[in-house]
């Protein structure tokens, strides 16, 4: 069986309309996201199925969070602090180059060569596994489904579910050819061989890498949830763990991760519980027989303060990372993950995505969205998704000159003169004089509306106003009733 | 000034003026609808537990070594890893010396570094004991020690787990308050709730993805 060659992940091309686009010419792509998205939301909406006691947990849930990153910078301090003490060592990152460095600062300490990589999306934010590639150190997922991408030069189309675009035939075919092994469409046998195959890289991997689901500040522990065993693994086997995680992953106690899990694991895939909820608050003691004998935190800004710096958009930093707003979100289970071209994709990602790259990156996030509401609705913290959305629609189109800086990129999609026909479009509405001879216009001059008007009629017919206004009708009616009297 | 310096003080210039929002932290919400009378804990854990495939077998204080025998010989398993240096491991040690021909004890008695290799292809089998379990989520409550390290319960296999039934709580956060675990948390602690799992590949449930394929629960119901 040969060893996965690390090939840097394809890039993805294109803009986001291209690729949405594409994607919804592939059926087998929608007809796979189609069916997984049904059974997540069946899932969940089973295990919670206590309405009284879902809302109330997720107000308890929306709260833990508000408390948390309302005093964000002291409990980054006593996680600091209690991990230090637990033997821990802390590092902090402003930028995703300054977080590759200092892991391979670690790496290069151990002269290490090969790292086994938990589930880690910060890991992704990172592109850790390209960055250390490119010094010659092998990183190797773990987790199946980001075996499976990684294996097939992608990246994952869903936070929970990386593999999910593809089918079990797809997944045989890959595992025929790249790993040499007899084609089979068995989950099991599948799901045997590539556990076959990791367990040799966990008994040799010289470095092991894992996200973190919750950090918690009062006994300065790592919480990371699972279903395979593999985070245990990564975070066990080797001699030295490294925790990569985002400043606003730290809650306050450790009673506050009862209702965080239970909203997670039910939220992501309606499991009361995962597998494995593995608490790590150290290295291997002096005493001890195994477990790393190094253990390392690091804590990533990566545009997550310029979030923290707004009232409204602080309230993005609640996730925690279940998924729901995906797999509930009309748009994403059409296109799927891959369209939206960046780390984080569907709802989460669109509100998160443009702290981290920009939104001048990203302009057409905040519009893909229909604002049907299903995303603010399933999130178990209470982000108001669709509220967010319309914020960044108003920062996409700020003007330029704006004193208000409010994050980086904002304002791409201003124009002049579509300001312009709104200002125009505001008067008209707001006086009635105006209102009247557009509306005498609009109606006498309807036959003058051309049958293509933009990107509207790709889909839609043109409109066409009416020959009479409602208001002219409606005076009419009175008119006739005052009449009959 | 460093990153720490320089990410602290961006966040605290954007809480200016603001005070921390209460700590209003309703425990009801996380007990209440998760609290079971007495006789219904363990068929509680069990409902939960054997939805993921986890075996669970009732015995005694009295009679466990001897089901646990007849679990490994059912199982045909070479080998099984335990922790002789403990009480429970004392008794299998005694069970197994009236019976030769039971299948091999191993002892993790030496740093992992030592015996990788025999532990990660040679150690079909582990028996450890637990913290307890929770009821509510059927997990079982897992502090590795110096007798039974962490990747005792997690590289063999077949993972036997021993549950006194008096130590089965109703949820989470009880266990987090009874134990005082705020006071102090071990190296590494676990929340077990079944057999390893995954369901990556087309929403498809597999077991054994990468820890034990089986995990095998002895509930003793006299203690």
């Amino acid at each position: 069986m040969s060893t996965p060659t690390l090939i840097p992940t394809v890039e993805v091309q294109e803009d986001f309309r291209a690729r949405a686009h594409e994607a919804l010419g592939d059926s087998q792509l929608r007809n796979n996201f189609r069916s997984a998205m049904d059974s997540l939301m069946t899932k969940r909406a089973a295990s919670f199925s206590d309405a009284h006691e879902r809302e109330h947990l997720r107000a308890l849930g929306n709260a833990i969070r508000a408390r948390a990153l309302s005093k964000l910078p002291e409990l980054l301090e006593r996680l600091e602090q209690n991990l230090t003490r637990n033997g821990v060592t802390v590092h902090w990152a402003e930028t995703v180059d300054e977080a590759n460095d200092l892991v391979f600062s670690i790496i290069r300490a151990h002269e290490a060569r090969q790292v086994i990589k938990g589930k880690s999306m910060v890991s992704e934010e990172m592109e850790m596994n390209h960055v250390l590639a490119a010094q010659g150190i092998e990183c190797l997922e773990s987790d199946m489904g980001e075996f499976i991408v990684q294996l097939d030069h992608e990246k994952p189309s869903h936070i929970i579910m990386p593999a999910i675009h593809k089918n079990a035939a797809q997944v045989a075919s890959l595992f025929h050819d790249k790993l040499g092994v007899e084609y089979t469409k068995d989950v099991d046998q599948l799901i045997q061989i590539g556990r076959k195959v990791l367990r040799q890289k966990f008994f040799e991997a010289d470095i092991g890498v894992s996200g973190v689901n919750f950090a918690v500040a009062e006994t300065g522990t790592l919480l990371l949830v699972e279903n395979e065993g593999n985070g245990r693994m990564s975070t066990t086997v080797p001699p030295v763990h490294i925790a990569v995680t985002g400043i606003e992953k730290v809650v306050e106690n450790l009673r506050d991760v009862v209702p965080l899990v239970s909203l997670l694991t039910r939220s992501a895939l309606g499991q009361p519980i995962t597998t494995y909820v593995n608490m790590i608050s150290g290295p291997r003691k002096a005493d001890e027989l195994d477990g790393p004998q190094e253990v390392h935190l690091v804590l990533l800004d990566n545009g997550r303060s310029q979030a923290f710096a707004d009232s409204e958009l602080r309230q993005t930093l609640n996730c925690i990372r279940c998924g729901a707003c995906m797999n509930h979100c009309p748009v994403y289970t059409r296109i799927g993950g891959h369209a939206y071209g960046e780390v984080y994709p569907g709802p989460i990602g669109k509100i998160i995505t443009p702290h981290m790259v920009g939104l001048a990156k990203v302009p057409d996030h905040p519009s893909a969205s229909s604002l049907c509401g299903a995303c603010g609705e399933v999130c178990p913290v209470k982000i108001p998704i669709p509220a967010l959305l319309r914020r960044l629609r108003e920062e996409n189109v700020k003007a330029p000159d704006s004193p208000h800086q409010v994050m980086r990129g904002q304002g791409s999609k201003y124009s002049r003169k579509e300001r312009f026909i709104w200002n125009a479009w505001a008067r008209l509405n707001s006086s009635p004089t105006l209102y009247r001879a557009f509306g005498f216009a609009a109606t006498r001059l309807r036959a003058l509306i051309p049958s293509k008007v933009g990107p509207w009629t790709q889909n839609h017919s043109a409109p066409k106003p009416a020959a009479r206004s409602l208001h002219d009708l409606a005076r009419e009616h009175l008119s006739k009733q005052s009449g009959d009297q | 000034m460093s990153a720490k310096q320089s990410i602290l003080a961006k966040l605290r210039k954007s809480l200016e003026g603001t005070t921390p929002v209460a700590d209003n932290f309703d425990e009801a919400l996380v007990t209440e609808p998760w609290t079971y009378a007495p006789e219904q804990r363990i068929a509680q854990l069990r409902k939960q537990m054997e939805a993921v495939h986890t075996e669970i077998h009732l015995s005694t204080e009295q009679a466990w070594p001897e089901l646990l025998a007849q679990l490994v010989r059912d199982r045909q398993l070479p080998s099984l890893l335990i922790a002789p240096g403990t009480p429970h491991g004392q008794r299998v040690v005694e069970h197994w010396a009236g019976h030769p021909e039971l299948p091999a004890l191993k002892a993790y008695d030496r740093p992992v570094e030592e015996w990788k290799a025999e532990l990660f292809n040679e150690t079909p089998a582990s028996l450890t004991t637990t913290l307890g379990a929770i009821a509510a989520t059927g997990s079982l409550i897992v502090w590795p020690t110096r007798e039974e390290p962490r990747l005792m319960s997690l590289v063999p296999p077949v993972h036997f787990a021993l549950l006194k039934a008096s130590e089965i709580h109703d949820n989470f956060y009880q266990v987090q308050q009874r134990q005082n675990w705020a006071a102090g948390m071990p190296t590494n602690a676990l929340l077990v709730s079944g057999p390893s799992k995954t369901a990556d590949i087309e929403q498809v449930l597999a077991y054994g993805a990468h820890g034990p394929k089986d995990l095998v629960v002895l509930i003793l119901e006299d203690q």
